[in-house]
């Protein structure tokens, strides 16, 4: 565990639809800790408790975040101009459990997607990208992902873009070469690609969101629903023991 | 460079700023940040005699200038903290409050016992607090149901003792006097306010628990009021929280008339408040030509 609260320059900053934005954030010593999969928490002036927003990409002393406008807060975060200072807390949590020689399948649901690229990167050729949207006008991040994937499949829910349907479509003809599955998104898209997973004995993990007050492990806010090894239905916090889980042990 | 430290109960405090119970866990992931050292104190998560897993989730739903929480008093239980977490607390110079949840008189004196028994610097009494049927807040909203725990823990109590107030009352001044005449050390006040939010999407509670407990700048004037009026009330120390976010609450809660602080939600904001605060105060005193911070407890003009 090692983390601290710095401020970072936005150094870049992008509309990428009507509601997500891409920013770009200088900060050398809190970069070079992120590992992918981690999430900071932002500070938003006037609002007391910080938003959490899982790490998109990590290039040098830049650490990407591509967030959604949710609320008051995110959207007063969305804002912030080029050259202006944010504080954020960084790096928090365990990211996924990657082998970089192994076939893994990385799928994103929406604002979901972000959270995947850092970490599909460290697969390179070896990973498999399932992205998921809503329609063509919420299509995010395909160049960056092609850029290095061995894969990179599209897919919206009413057909305007890629394949038509969900995610687990595609999925299900690829499953079986996969070795490992790595997934962020909406938890019945989580709970659908639990399922193949198991079916198909193939490994998989979940990102997972809850509302999140201290971000580092102490308050006990952000619970989520966990089975123990004996199958007895406990808690775990998402900003430390997560927000990564095996999805064997979460509770849908 | 002023004198910052207070005694309270005859525990020496290096500084006035306490972590609030349920806001820093047992201390590990904030001795990220600084070490412990920065506070005067610690109290600890609300510990129960039992293992506790908390209330199901969302326990979180931020409101204006504040938030809710109803994280249920998750707790590894009295023993686990004997064992796992005070001796590392011990190392970490800073005093070292228990802070004590129950659901009965008997849960509350064989907790009290227990710890009587450790080098726990002083026991706090949770009888406040509103998220769990269980949390004891039954016995902190009368003047007699108050005394009446206070007196039956005093037994067993070989720490000083505080009892922690909940703000949900009609007669705050009544119930910490009657905490004072059954033997209590000091009082900490005030736990959080009880509040709701509904999601009005879909009409549900953002809490699952429906109700959960106000915290944050918005309660601030509140507990300034309450700090106020027990401190005319009672002779013991008064150690004061809710909403102390900078260090100008700081000192405004002192005027108020509190001993201590206790700060919880602002580390949620900035972790790094009570480094700030403690700066800010030591500022305040040298621009006042104040040596000691305990010259402005209690010193507002009415």
């Amino acid at each position: 565990m090692k983390f601290d609260a710095q401020d970072c320059e936005l150094v870049f900053r992008n509309q990428l639809t009507e509601t997500i934005f891409d920013f770009r954030l200088k900060n050398k010593f809190l970069a070079e800790m992120t590992k992918a999969g981690q999430f900071v928490q932002v500070l938003v002036p006037s609002k007391t408790l910080r938003r959490p927003i899982s790490v998109c990409d990590v290039e040098g002393d830049i650490i990407r975040l591509v967030f959604e406008i949710r609320g008051e807060g995110t959207a007063i975060l969305a804002d912030t101009k080029v050259g202006e200072k944010i504080n954020i807390i960084a790096p928090l949590g365990k990211g996924f459990d990657l082998d970089e020689n192994k076939k893994t399948i990385f799928i994103g649901g929406g604002i979901g997607v972000p959270p995947m690229l850092y970490s599909a990167k460290k697969c390179g050729k070896n990973a498999t990208v399932i992205n998921g949207f809503r329609n063509k006008s919420a299509v995010i991040l395909e160049e960056d992902f092609k850029a290095f994937a061995g894969n990179v499949i599209i897919t919206t829910d009413d057909g305007s873009y890629g394949i038509h349907g969900f995610v687990t479509e595609p999925l299900k003809e690829c499953v079986k070469e996969a070795e490992m599955i790595c997934a962020c998104g909406p938890m019945p898209m989580l709970r659908n690609i639990a399922k193949i997973a198991k079916e198909n004995n193939v490994p998989c993990q979940v990102s997972l969101e809850q509302r999140m007050a201290c971000g580092v492990g102490a308050c006990l806010g952000c619970a989520v629903a966990v089975f123990d090894e004996n199958g007895n239905q406990t808690y775990k916090h998402v900003c430390k023991d997560g927000p990564v889980f095996n999805a064997e042990e979460v509770v849908f | 460079m002023a004198d910052l430290s207070v005694n309270i109960a005859g525990v020496h405090f290096n500084n006035p700023i306490i972590a609030a119970s349920g806001t820093i866990g047992f201390g590990r992931e904030y001795s990220e940040f600084y070490p412990l050292s920065v506070f005067g104190g610690i109290s600890c998560k609300g510990t129960t005699l039992k293992e506790r897993l908390g209330n199901p989730p969302p326990r979180i739903a931020e409101t204006p200038m504040g938030m809710l929480n109803a994280v249920g008093l998750q707790n590894p239980g009295v023993e686990h903290f004997i064992k796992y977490d005070l001796p590392w607390l011990r190392e970490q110079n800073t005093v070292v409050i228990a802070n004590v949840a129950g659901s009965t008189q008997e849960d509350y004196c064989k907790m009290v016992e227990i710890l009587s028994d450790t080098d726990i610097d002083m026991v706090e009494l949770n009888i406040s607090c509103p998220n769990v049927k269980e949390g004891g807040v039954q016995f902190g909203t009368s003047c007699e149901s108050v005394g009446a725990i206070t007196k039956a823990v005093r037994k067993y109590c070989k720490k000083p003792l505080i009892i922690k107030l909940s703000p949900n009352v009609a007669d705050i001044a009544g119930i910490a006097k009657a905490a004072e005449s059954e033997g209590a050390d000091a009082v900490s006040l005030i736990n959080t306010l009880t509040g709701m939010r509904i999601d009005i999407n879909t009409r549900k509670p953002i809490i699952k628990n429906v109700t959960g407990g106000m915290s944050g700048p918005a309660v601030f004037p509140v507990a300034v009021r309450m700090v106020w009026q027990v401190k005319n009330a009672v002779k013991i120390p008064v150690i004061g929280m809710g909403g102390v976010t900078t260090w100008k609450d700081a000192v405004e809660m002192l005027m108020a008339g509190a001993d201590a602080l206790q700060i919880g939600t602002a580390l949620f904001t900035d972790p790094y408040a009570p480094v700030k605060i403690t700066e800010g105060l030591n500022q305040y005193l040298d621009d006042h030509n104040m040596k000691s911070v305990t010259e402005l407890t209690h010193t507002v003009i009415v």
